[in-house]
């Protein structure tokens, strides 16, 4: 596979071709974002900056993370994957089923990730060979993993309480502070760690990332280079779609029920962080750290709606849509800009 | 027909032009359940006419009752589709005219004729702006359809929820409600007006250049604008229209049993509308549209529905099939399948991407 044989000093030709003060401006925006959000934050309610609230950030929002991850692949090379929140409640409602049946944990576990890449196998086949366009196919498979799950159960399944699967989400004490205000992690923050750095590395270090860009860029001109196209674009909706069944796993032991209707959504909470965090919704441009910072200002606002009280919870998604607007279009203002420089 | 066949028989011709007709396979699969619903009751197509009211009831009525909301948001997502775009926000749409109307009736509190008329165009306004931001934010902005109206989807069933503070709604007023359950010349109230609004619709864009400037844009944006057609107003119409239609369905589904469920109603409605579209020969790679075809395969998610309840099959089983039957069609539609069967027939049908190695 390309990703193994890496590391060559990376072309320089598409880095500098880019006006790097514009490329960048979307992910500085974000990040500018993400700290008024945290100054902000700690004026109006206090108790922000500080580690249990930071800790808690970063543990509630570790699925979203890994989503967002998955999803900047995808979106980088100009599609999108609308199946991943789908595809989080089969995986999380087989998994906690057979769990709670008496299945092996660890067998579980690689089952919930594996159903996640039979559907981004099947996205990416549809796609790839069928032609059909990205949305299109991920909404069936949106539609078809939801249609399993209810199949399934439509009544919340709750995880055994002494079940393997939940000590993926036991709190380690990282750092003691004063009273609660403790540096916590657990086990499902370092796997969406390494999620994240296995991707940076994948995308920026390999060769297979440079053609998930060039893809992005122009897919015509990265056929007629003689790129791996079409098996770049199937493996980048295994990627999501097994990062989505990680996910499940990420979600599941952390919260311990799973229903038909989790995750109804996500895919537009994982499309706001990736497109928040500066990556082009027309692929070729984007950095997978920036989607961390997206997921983590989503994670912020909803930390700071909660605090706030007076916005009813029901108009999250409303303010989550709100956002990946304008974000769109600080986008299509940066792209008019740069075409003109 | 151009069709690549060489000097046909007649008796092949009109085997051939019956296969071309894109919503034969719908027709067929419609009279397979019925076919199926009769061997388990002889009398399923009965239909009775009560003698004091001259009400029809039966199996079909009930089939055209549950068909008129279908009918209303597939019509809608047909235009939608034909410009190359789709429409995901129905369902939530549908929550939301739902919430408005049972919410201005309950806190009016009056019964009156006046208060349900206020609802109904109460609940079709708030449509029509949500329609209007998608068509704007598709067309001036040029934000990608799906993206544009998967937020309103997500947003909507947000306004929902918070018209009705999170809670499931209920409201009386009899002149609402005789809208979903009250017969006008022994038909079903919502299918009369579902069948009117249709008629009006298809007189719009197929006696009237309409429906070719929408398939236009849906076959060639580019050319379609060098031949002098503006997008932006007819794709706001388009969206607008697909709102409205919405609305209307939410309407019909809520007067049924005067509660709006902010969390249940609509949901996968877009599935049955899109579902309902594919059915009918219309390609979700956007051109050329059938209204017919869709209204046939909304007949026949009604009578699907239907059927899962009177066989009494568990009918969590029919979204996982209904998104079967959508990708087979899908893969039906696609070029690489339509080459293989061309092939035996013509067999220099080659696109370009498979000429470029790779």
């Amino acid at each position: 596979m390309s990703i193994t044989e890496l590391d060559r000093p990376a072309a320089p030709s598409l880095l500098s071709r880019m006006k790097p003060n514009l490329e960048t401006l979307p992910t500085l925006a974000a990040v500018a974002i993400f700290i008024a959000m945290l100054i902000y934050g700690e004026v109006a309610y206090g108790r922000i900056v500080q580690f249990s609230t930071i800790s808690n950030l970063l543990i509630n929002n570790a699925y979203l993370i890994i989503l967002a991850v998955g999803l900047t692949f995808v979106i980088l090379t100009g599609g999108i994957d609308l199946s991943v929140g789908a595809v989080i409640a089969i995986s999380s409602l087989v998994g906690v089923m057979l769990a709670n049946a008496g299945w092996n944990p660890l067998i579980v576990i690689v089952l919930m990730i594996l159903i996640g890449s039979v559907f981004g196998v099947a996205s990416g086949v549809l796609i790839q060979y069928f032609n059909v366009q990205p949305f299109i196919a991920t909404l069936a498979m949106m539609f078809l993993a939801r249609g399993l799950a209810s199949i399934l159960s439509t009544t919340p399944q709750r995880l055994d309480d002494d079940s393997v699967i939940r000590s993926l989400s036991t709190q380690w004490k990282v750092y003691d502070g004063p009273k609660i205000d403790d540096l916590v992690t657990t086990p499902n923050v370092l796997i969406a760690a390494l999620v994240v750095i296995v991707a940076f590395f994948m995308l920026h270090r390999t060769r297979f990332g440079r053609t998930v860009y060039a893809i992005g860029g122009s897919e015509q001109s990265a056929l007629l280079m003689g790129l791996p196209v079409v098996r770049t674009k199937l493996l980048i909706y295994v990627i999501s779609g097994t990062l989505a069944g990680l996910a499940a796993v990420v979600y599941t032991s952390k919260l311990g029920i799973a229903q038909n209707i989790t995750g109804v959504g996500w895919e537009l909470d994982a499309i706001a962080a990736v497109i928040i965090g500066g990556t082009l919704l027309t692929g070729g441009a984007g950095f997978v750290l920036g989607s961390v910072i997206g997921a983590l200002v989503l994670g912020l606002m909803n930390v700071l709606i909660t605090r706030d009280g007076g916005i009813p919870p029901e108009a999250t998604t409303i303010i989550t849509g709100g956002i990946l607007l304008a974000f769109v279009l600080l986008q299509r203002f940066v792209v008019s800009r740069k075409r003109k420089s | 027909m151009s069709t690549p066949v060489a000097r046909p028989s007649a008796a092949i011709r009109v085997i051939t032009g019956l296969f071309h007709q894109p919503y034969v396979w719908a027709i067929v699969a419609l009279l397979l359940l019925l076919v199926v619903n009769l061997t388990k009751n002889p009398a399923y197509l009965g239909v009775s006419v009560n003698a004091a009211t001259g009400n029809l009831s039966g199996n079909v009525i009930d089939i055209l009752r549950a068909s008129a909301p279908i009918m209303m948001i597939a019509v809608g997502m047909t235009l939608v589709i034909a410009t190359r775009g789709i429409d995901l926000s129905v369902g939530s749409v549908m929550a939301v005219a739902g919430a408005v109307s049972m919410e201005f009736m309950r806190n009016t509190g009056t019964g009156s004729f006046g208060t349900a008329v206020v609802a109904v165009l109460l609940a079709l306004g708030i449509s029509a702006l949500l329609g209007t931001l998608n068509g704007i934010l598709v067309s001036i902005v040029g934000l990608q359809p799906f993206i544009t109206t998967l937020v309103m989807m997500l947003a909507g069933r947000g306004l929902a929820k918070v018209i009705t503070s999170g809670q499931n709604t209920s409201a009386t007023n009899e002149t609402f409600r005789w809208i979903a359950n009250g017969t006008f010349l022994g038909f079903p109230v919502v299918f009369v007006i579902a069948v009117l609004i249709v008629a009006v619709l298809a007189a719009l864009v197929r006696r009237t250049a309409l429906g070719l400037m929408i398939e236009s844009i849906g076959i060639n944006p580019k050319a379609a604008r060098m031949a002098g057609i503006r997008p932006v107003g007819i794709l706001i119409s388009v969206y607008i229209v697909s709102a409205v239609l919405a609305g209307v369905a939410g309407i019909f589904s809520t007067a049924s049993v005067m509660t709006v469920e902010v969390a249940k109603t609509g949901m996968t409605a877009e599935m049955d509308a899109i579902l309902a579209v594919v059915i009918g020969g219309t390609s979700l790679a956007g051109g050329k549209f059938s209204l017919t075809g869709s209204i046939i395969g909304a007949l026949l998610i009604a009578t699907l529905d239907k059927t899962i309840v009177y066989m009494s099959i568990p009918s969590s089983a029919t979204p996982a099939f209904k998104a079967v039957v959508i990708v087979i069609i899908c893969l039906l539609q696609s070029p690489r399948v339509r080459s293989m069967f061309n092939r035996r027939r013509t067999r220099v049908i080659i696109t370009d991407k498979e000429t470029v190695p790779v």
